[in-house]
């Protein structure tokens, strides 16, 4: 079965593409033939319930899933027209082009400065020691983080609340200016208000960076987002623009997950 | 009548208690109300019964067996056939021994003959004395049963009281090794501070000669022998530096292969081939190190030009140290790089760094409390090692820093001093005690410090 795109989808330059990709692990399909293409200027998210493959297919796009031995992609996934699956290609570069923050905050045991400053040093961004702190406060400023770090940068970055943690990790992915930034249920460990937080830093980042979101909660993706994906067993059922999505979906499934019949 | 079979009289008193209890327990259950349930299953009640009869016996019976050659002693003693015995102590202990071997069975007959008169009064008092174990144990055990077994009642709460008992045999149980080192520790003392009364603390930790004379007169010991500064410096030369400069690389190399690179299969092979390592009894070390290491160490050093290399060197002993060590180290690793969370590597990788980037700069900063620990305790069993040092080093205590001369540890001496010509109480001895005694102390330190950094570092990530 085809995913089904909505008619008011306008076409826009895209970012990344993913054609009849499929993922398996072991034997078991996790994604089924799913094409999608990656706006560049706005957030998309993937929406869909739980085990439905929509993380899985968020970490092939910067081919996370290598770290898992039995995973097995096929099809085809370019980022500016050029296959990240093909051999040639350096997935370091790949991450660094494409970044990621995942579900539970996870700060290197570091201080904080260390903790942005990290992607810029292994990648040779910076010349000398005032470029990287220049690196360091305009990343945390675009984090929202800058004002309540600034006068603490050697700290450890664990020792900051989970929301902090959290907006440490964009402000590191941000670091090592990336043109993606992928992001994996970023809120799910988190609480209301800092939730609150990271959403609005999405909605100051949508623009300078592609975003892919996953996210279990379809208030945020309706909040947040301007492409909705909706997942279900490891297809992609139906993709459109977010208002059409939540407000006229046009498959059955999708209308029953968004007015919370399963999920 | 030996303790053994009182004891199995205990246990069989206890089942029989067990199983009166526990139909005991199952009238109740039958006579409850319909719906009405009792305080702990029936098996509860018979255990409670059981421990019961079966405690109180067995503290009986070892309180008997303890008391009971003293006691049968001093009836003999007292009888009548005693008064004609030789006043002088071991004469006639000598004499009460044989005759109490005759009386018990375990000697034909008697050598002496002083000791004939002695057979009778030993017969009888032994056999009193077993009437005392059995009835005794009889009664005390009854006397639990009974009490016990009266306080059975629906509602009786048998299973905590179980449960509390149980408690405290494991208690007891982990006393017993705590005990031990207390013991061992108070013994080590005790002899320390009769070496330090005949040699002064400060020429021992401080002397940089070592050469106790077990001959010498043990009223006047010369307390320039007995310096120590060139064992610790052998301990720790060869435990401490080289077998670490040995230990730590390939110990941290492999535990980061083993948890970063290597597949599932390979790891499944690897891992318990390294440890096997460990299982290896350091005398065989002892013999690598002696005959293969050893005569390789001079040979390089003699082809290099060095004429006076001798077959016994540090550099050796300390070479197959570290290759002993390397489980310690690379186990203790292992476990700490594999408890960095795997969010963390996923971070650092989505980041862009290699997987050796992320080794160096986030995982093993990360896990580095426990590398630490792993090499502190490796530390510490390196510098009490003494079957390769005893092969490979030799006993001659030189204060150098050339791996390739001879040297000495705390623990050679140890095996030297106890095991040479001096009396017991001669200060060479004794000074065995004090090496030991500064040794534990020392590897203590080591251990205590290691376990309080692992402590911390599992609090890190929870």
């Amino acid at each position: 079965m085809v995913t089904v795109i909505h008619p008011n989808l306008e076409k826009t330059d895209a970012k990344m593409n993913a054609k009849d990709v499929s993922v398996y692990y072991g034997d078991k399909m996790a994604i089924d033939n799913v094409s999608i293409e990656i706006p560049t200027k706005y957030v998309t998210a993937f929406i869909g319930p739980s085990g439905c493959g929509k993380s899985t297919f968020l970490r092939t796009m910067n081919r996370m899933n290598d770290t898992i031995p039995s995973a097995r992609v096929e099809g085809e996934i370019t980022l500016d027209g050029e296959d990240i699956y093909k051999s040639k290609m350096d997935v370091v570069q790949l991450r660094a082009r494409v970044g990621m923050v995942f579900q539970k905050p996870n700060p290197f045991p570091k201080s904080i400065y260390d903790n942005i400053a990290y992607g810029p040093k292994i990648h040779g961004i910076a010349e000398g020691k005032d470029e990287l702190d220049a690196i360091v406060e305009t990343s945390l400023q675009r984090a929202g983080l800058w004002n309540e770090v600034k006068d603490r940068l050697a700290d450890s970055g664990t020792a900051l609340s989970g929301g902090q943690q959290q907006r440490l990790c964009i402000a590191r992915a941000i670091a090592v200016d990336p043109e993606v930034i992928l992001m994996d249920e970023p809120c799910s460990a988190l609480d209301p208000i800092a939730t609150a937080k990271i959403e609005e830093l999405i909605a100051d980042l949508n623009g300078s960076y592609a975003i892919v979101i996953v996210t279990h909660s379809m208030q945020q993706a309706a909040r947040v987002s301007q492409r909705t994906a909706f997942f279900h067993l490891g297809k992609m059922v139906e993709y459109g623009r977010t208002s059409d999505i939540f407000t006229n979906p046009l498959e059955q499934r999708t209308q029953d997950y968004i007015t919370g019949r399963y999920g | 009548m030996s303790p053994a079979i009182l004891l199995l009289l205990a246990v069989g008193l206890g089942l029989a208690g067990w199983i009166a209890a526990r139909s005991r327990a199952w009238a109740f259950k039958r006579e409850a109300a319909a719906g009405e349930r009792l305080a702990a299953l029936p098996t509860y009640h018979a255990w409670y019964v059981a421990l019961w009869i079966i405690i109180p016996m067995t503290l009986f019976i070892i309180l008997w067996a303890t008391t009971s050659p003293y006691l049968i002693n001093q009836s003999v003693l007292a009888s009548d056939a005693a008064a004609g015995l030789p006043a002088v102590d071991f004469q006639r202990e000598a004499l009460l021994r044989e005759a109490r071997a005759v009386a018990d069975g375990s000697r034909p007959g008697v050598f002496n003959q002083d000791a004939k008169v002695l057979i009778e009064p030993f017969r009888e008092a032994i056999s009193r004395n077993n009437l005392i174990g059995i009835l005794g144990s009889l009664i005390v055990g009854f006397l639990g049963g009974v009490w016990s077994f009266l306080r059975l009642k629906p509602d009786f709460t048998a299973r905590t009281r179980v449960e509390k008992t149980v408690m405290s045999i494991l208690l007891l149980a982990s006393l017993v090794a705590i005990l031990t080192t207390l013991g061992i520790v108070v013994s080590l003392v005790f002899e320390t501070v009769r070496f330090f009364g005949m040699v002064s603390p400060i020429d021992f930790l401080f002397g940089t000669h070592w050469g106790p004379d077990p001959m010498a007169n043990p009223e006047n010991p010369d307390p320039t022998r007995y310096g120590a500064i060139p064992l610790f410096w052998g301990t720790i030369y060869i435990g401490a530096i080289i077998a670490m400069i040995v230990a730590i690389p390939l110990g941290l190399m492999s535990a980061i292969y083993l948890t970063q690179y290597a597949s599932p299969k390979l790891r499944s092979w690897l891992k318990p081939a390294l440890e096997i390592l460990a299982g290896v009894p350091t005398v065989v070390y002892g013999y690598f190190a002696a005959l293969t290491v050893a005569p390789f160490v001079r040979d390089i050093a003699v082809s290099i030009g060095i004429s006076n290399a001798s077959s016994e060197s540090a550099l050796a002993a300390g070479l197959v140290m570290g290759v002993m060590i390397i489980p310690f180290v690379s186990s203790m690793a292992d476990d700490s790089i594999a408890a960095v969370p795997q969010a963390m590597r996923d971070g650092s990788l989505a980041m862009g760094a290699t997987t050796s980037e992320t080794i160096k700069r986030v995982l093993v900063p990360a896990a580095l409390p426990g590398i630490v620990a792993g090499i502190m305790l490796a530390i510490s069993r390196a510098i009490g090692e003494t079957m390769i040092v005893v092969m490979a080093a030799g006993a001659a205590a030189n204060l150098s820093a050339n791996p390739l001369e001879a040297m000495t540890t705390v623990t050679f001496q140890i095996v030297a001093m106890l095991t040479g010509e001096g009396s017991f109480d001669h200060p060479a001895t004794l000074s065995a005690f004090a090496l030991g005694f500064v040794l534990f102390l020392v590897t203590l330190g080591l251990n205590f410090v290691a376990l309080r950094v692992v402590k911390r570092f599992r609090e890190a990530y929870e």
